[in-house]
C-alpha cells in the first residue's frame, strides 16, 4: 500500500515538473499540443495526488501502525473522525494536504480556462505546476508520509498509536487547517494569473478580472481559518483567549493582512487605472507570505507553542522563496513600462488617497507583525543575543493601527473620487460623527475614559456603522419612491444592483462588530479559588456553588468534572461542568471548559483538577464581556462575502474601461510590438 | 505637485509614529533568551533583564498553592527553581518532564519569577524530529 502512494507522489511529481517544461515549450514553440498536453497533465497530477492522499487517510483510518506517519498521529481508540483529521495533524500529511489542495485548484483552473486567455494560460499553468512540484518535492525526498517504522520491511510493530494530539480533538480543529490551507494555497491562483500577464504584457485587467471572485473566496477561507482557531484557542486552551501573537498564528495574519489590502487597492485599478505595479507587488506578497507562512509553522526557525514541527526542510522553503522573490522582483521591474499608472491623485480629501490610506497601514501593520515574529532571528543575527517581543509589542502598535483602520472603513465608501467638497463631507459625516462623539460621551459618564483605546474604538464603531446603516437608507428610499416597494424589498433591490458594494458595507459591518468583541478584552475579569464541594463563591455578579466532582473513563480518556450551580442574584443561571481529561495513549490532560455564552458576556470556567495537596478543588473563572460578537461579526462577514460575489443586477461600465484603457491598450499593443520587432 | 507634497507629509506622519510605537514597543516587551547555564553566569546582569528560560520540568517539581506554581526546571544538569504567578492557568502540556519556557526576572532570592509558561510536550514533538532524521539518513 504505502508504496503504491510513494510511487503515486514519484509519479505525480514527474507529471507536474513534465506540465512545467511543455507548457513553457509549448508557449514559446506555438505548440498548441504541447499546451493541451501540459493542461492534460494536471489532470493526471491531480489523480496521482488522490491516490497518495487516499492511500494516507485509508491507512489512518483502519489503522496501519506500521507507518510511522499513522503511528505518530492517530491511535485506535480515537473516534473516526479524529482518525480522518490526522491527515494533517502532522508535518508530512499537512504538506501532502497543501499538494492535494493545490493540485485540485490547479485542475479548476485549467478547466474552467480551457477555451479563454490562451495566451495566458501556459504560463499561468507553469507557476502552479512549479509551486506544486515545489511541494511534492518535499513530501517525496525529506519527509514522506509513507514511512514504514524502524526501516525494517516485513517487521510489523502492533500497537495502539500515539494518537492524535488531544487539543485538536476538537471540532473547529477538524476544519480549522484545511480552511486555512484552502486560503493559503488560493492565493497561488492569482499569483499565477499576475505572473502570466507580467510576462505576457498584458498588466491590464484581465487577469484581474478573473481573479476577483478568486481572491474573494480564498481571501474568505483564510477569514474562516484564522476565525476558526481563534475560536478553538478560547474554548480549548482553558484560558480564554483566542489570539496570542504566536509565531504560527501571526504566519496565518500576515498573508490575510495583504490580501486584505489588495482586494482594496484592486479597485483602485479597476476603476481607476492606478496603482498597478502596488498590486502586482501585493499579489506577490500575499502568495510568498502564504508559503513563508507554511515555513514559519514547519520549520521550527521561531519557537512557537504550536510548533510541531523541527526539522530540515527550511532550506528547500529558503531556496524556494528566494528564487521566486527574485524572479518576481526581476519581471515587474522588466514590466514597468505596461504597469503605468493612468490617473493622477487630484486631492488628499477623496477615494483614492483613502484607498491609499488603507493600503498603507496594512502593509505597515504587516511589516510590523512579520518583524516582531521575526524579532529573535534578528536580533540574534545582528546583536547575537536572541531577544523576542510579545503580546504587548504587538498590541502597542496594532491597536492604533485597528483603530485607523476602523476610522477609514467608515469614511473611505463614502467620501468621493477624484475630489470631495467640504460640503459634502458635512454631509455623509455630521450625523456618524455626532453619533460616535455622543456614544463615547455617554459612555465616560460610566468610567470607560480609564480605557481609551476601548472608548475610541466604541465611538467609531457606532461611526461605522451610522455611515453604513445610513448608505443603505438612503439608496433604498430613493427605491422605494420609485419604484413604491416596502423598505425590505427595497433594501434587498439595492443589494442586488451593486452587490459589490453593498456586499462590501456588510463586510465592513462584519468588521466592526468582530471589533466590538475583541475591544470587550479590554474588560475582561478572572479570578482563582480553592474550594470543596458544597462551597460557594462570589465572582462579578455570579454565584457559584460547587455541586459535586464526580470521576470515570473511557477508552480514549479518563476524565474528572466538576459540577457547578451558577445563579446570577438569586436567579438559577444554570449547571455548568468543566472537565479535566487525561488522554491515555499520550498521557496528556487537557481541560475542557465550561463556557455560558450570552450576548453581553461569556462566564468560562476552567476546573485544572485537585490541588497539590489533594486537599481542595481547583476553580478557575474568567469573564470575557462582548466576546460572542467576535463569533456574530465573523458571519455577518462570511454573508457580505457571498453578497459580493452574486453577479450584480446592473452591470455598471466604468468611464475609463471604455475611454481610457483603449487608447493604453492599443499604446501597450504598440509598444508590445515594438518590443517584439 | 502640491497634492503629492501634502500626502508625503501625511504619510510621513503616519510612519513615523508606528516606527516610536514599534520602537517604545520593542523596548518595553523585549526578553533575552538565555539557557540555565548562561543565567547563571550572568551575575548582577540578571536582575535587569526580563528573560526567557527553557529547561525541562524536574518530575515530581510541580507544587501548586493557590494562583502561585512553583517547580524546577533543569537543562542536563544545571537546575533553576521557578514561581509561576501569572493569571493565565498554565497550559496542559505543562508536566513532569514537558520542555517549559519560562518568560519573566530573577527574583532577588534566586527563583526565577515567571509570569508566563509555555510548554512542549516532551514525549511527543521532540522525539519525532530526531526518528524522522535517522530514518532520513
Amino acid at each position: 500500500m504505502e508504496n503504491i502512494g510513494a510511487l503515486a507522489l514519484l509519479l505525480a511529481i514527474c507529471l507536474s515538473v513534465y506540465s512545467v517544461v511543455v507548457s513553457i515549450v509549448g508557449k514559446l514553440r506555438k505548440n498548441a499540443f504541447l499546451v493541451v498536453s501540459g493542461e492534460r497533465a494536471v489532470y493526471a497530477v491531480w489523480g496521482l495526488v488522490t491516490v497518495a492522499a487516499g492511500i494516507l487517510v485509508y491507512s489512518l483510518m483502519t489503522g496501519d501502525f506500521r507507518m510511522s506517519y499513522v503511528a505518530a498521529h492517530s491511535d485506535a481508540n480515537m473516534a473516526l473522525i479524529y482518525r480522518f483529521t490526522a491527515w494533517w495533524g502532522g508535518q508530512e500529511g499537512s504538506l501532502l494536504l497543501w499538494a492535494w489542495i493545490l493540485a485540485s485548484y490547479s485542475m479548476v483552473v485549467v478547466f474552467t480556462n480551457r477555451r479563454r486567455l490562451r495566451d495566458m494560460m501556459p504560463w499561468v499553468n507553469a507557476v502552479m505546476m512549479t509551486t506544486e512540484s515545489f511541494f511534492l518535492l518535499l513530501i517525496t525526498l525529506p519527509l514522506s508520509p509513507f514511512k514504514i517504522l524502524e526501516a525494517g520491511r516485513g517487521n510489523v510493530v502492533e500497537g495502539a498509536g500515539q494518537g492524535l494530539n488531544p487539543l485538536l480533538q476538537y471540532w473547529t480543529m477538524v476544519i480549522h487547517p484545511p480552511m486555512l490551507y484552502l486560503g493559503y494555497v488560493g492565493f497561488t491562483v492569482p499569483f499565477a494569473f499576475a505572473i502570466g500577464s507580467l510576462i505576457t504584457r498584458q498588466p491590464s485587467d484581465s487577469w484581474i478580472a478573473t481573479t476577483r471572485r478568486w481572491t474573494l473566496v480564498t481571501w474568505l477561507f483564510q477569514s474562516t481559518g484564522i476565525l476558526l482557531g481563534q475560536g478553538w484557542a478560547y474554548a480549548v486552551l482553558g484560558w480564554g483567549g483566542y489570539w496570542a501573537w504566536d509565531p504560527v498564528e501571526n504566519a496565518s495574519l500576515l498573508p490575510w493582512i495583504t490580501a486584505t489590502a489588495f482586494l482594496h487597492s484592486v479597485m483602485m485599478q479597476e476603476k481607476k487605472g492606478m496603482m498597478k505595479v502596488w498590486n502586482q507587488v501585493l499579489v506577490a506578497a500575499t502568495f510568498f507570505l502564504c508559503i513563508f507562512g507554511t515555513f514559519l509553522t514547519r520549520s521550527g526557525v521561531v519557537s512557537s507553542v504550536h510548533a510541531f514541527a523541527q526539522s530540515s526542510i527550511g532550506t528547500y522553503f529558503v531556496t524556494f522563496l528566494a528564487i521566486g522573490i527574485a524572479g518576481t522582483v526581476f519581471l515587474i521591474l522588466d514590466r514597468l513600462p505596461y504597469l503605468k499608472s493612468e490617473a493622477n491623485l487630484e486631492s488628499v480629501v477623496s477615494r483614492e488617497s483613502s484607498f491609499m490610506f488603507n493600503n498603507l497601514i496594512l502593509v505597515a501593520s504587516c511589516f510590523a507583525v512579520l518583524w516582531g515574529t521575526l524579532f529573535p532571528v534578528i536580533s540574534e543575527a545582528v546583536t547575537g543575543e536572541k531577544i523576542s517581543v510579545d503580546g504587548p509589542f504587538f498590541n502597542r502598535i496594532n491597536i492604533p493601527i485597528g483603530l485607523g483602520l476602523l476610522f477609514l472603513t467608515g469614511v473611505g465608501p463614502l467620501i468621493a473620487w477624484r475630489r470631495s467638497s467640504p460640503e459634502s463631507l458635512k454631509r455623509a459625516f455630521m450625523w456618524p460623527s455626532v453619533a460616535g462623539l455622543a456614544l463615547m460621551v455617554f459612555l465616560s459618564a460610566f468610567g470607560i475614559y480609564e480605557h481609551p483605546f476601548a472608548l475610541m474604538s466604541f465611538g467609531l464603531c457606532l461611526f461605522v456603522t451610522t455611515t453604513i446603516a445610513l448608505e443603505f437608507w438612503k439608496g433604498a428610499r430613493i427605491l422605494q419612491a420609485k419604484n413604491d416597494v416596502g423598505f425590505i424589498p427595497a433594501v434587498i433591490e439595492l443589494t442586488h444592483r451593486n452587490t459589490r458594494r453593498y456586499g462590501g458595507y456588510i463586510v465592513h459591518m462584519g468588521i466592526v462588530i468582530m471589533f466590538i468583541g475583541y475591544t470587550g478584552a479590554a474588560f475582561n475579569k478572572d479570578t482563582t479559588r480553592e474550594l470543596n464541594v458544597g462551597d460557594t463563591m462570589q465572582f462579578g455578579r455570579y454565584t457559584m456553588k460547587i455541586a459535586d466532582v464526580q470521576e470515570g473513563e473511557n477508552s480514549n480518556y479518563a476524565w474528572r468534572k466538576m459540577i457547578v450551580d451558577v445563579f446570577s442574584g438569586s436567579r438559577e443561571i444554570g449547571r455548568m461542568e468543566p472537565e479535566h481529561r487525561l488522554y491515555k495513549s499520550s498521557q496528556q490532560p487537557t481541560s475542557e471548559v465550561a463556557i455560558q455564552r450570552r450576548l453581553n458576556e461569556d462566564l468560562y470556567l476552567n476546573y485544572p483538577g485537585p490541588s497539590s495537596d489533594g486537599k481542595h478543588e481547583v476553580i478557575q473563572a474568567y469573564i470575557f464581556p462582548l466576546v460572542t460578537w467576535i463569533w456574530i461579526g465573523f458571519w455577518v462577514l462570511l454573508v457580505g462575502t457571498l453578497v459580493c460575489m452574486v453577479p450584480p443586477k446592473i452591470r455598471l461600465s466604468y468611464a475609463r474601461t471604455q475611454i481610457v484603457g483603449v487608447t493604453r491598450k492599443e499604446v501597450a499593443q504598440e509598444s508590445s510590438n515594438v518590443a517584439k520587432g | 505637485m502640491k497634492t503629492y507634497g501634502k500626502f508625503a507629509i501625511l504619510v510621513a506622519i503616519i510612519i513615523g509614529v508606528l516606527a516610536w510605537l514599534a520602537v517604545g514597543g520593542v523596548s518595553e516587551s523585549k526578553s533575552y533568551y538565555k539557557t540555565i547555564a548562561e543565567v547563571n553566569t550572568m551575575g548582577n546582569q540578571v536582575h535587569g533583564k526580563r528573560l526567557r528560560v527553557s529547561g525541562y520540568v524536574v518530575p515530581g517539581t510541580i507544587v501548586r498553592s493557590g494562583r502561585e506554581v512553583r517547580f524546577t526546571i533543569h537543562e542536563d544538569a544545571m537546575k533553576m527553581n521557578v514561581v509561576y504567578t501569572g493569571s493565565e492557568p498554565l497550559p496542559d502540556t505543562f508536566k513532569d518532564e514537558s520542555q517549559a519556557l519560562a518568560d519573566g526576572r530573577m527574583g532577588p532570592d534566586g527563583v526565577f519569577q515567571a509570569n508566563k509558561i509555555q510548554a512542549k510536550c516532551a514525549s511527543k514533538y521532540e522525539a519525532k524530529p530526531r526518528a524522522a532524521n535517522q530514518a532520513g539518513m
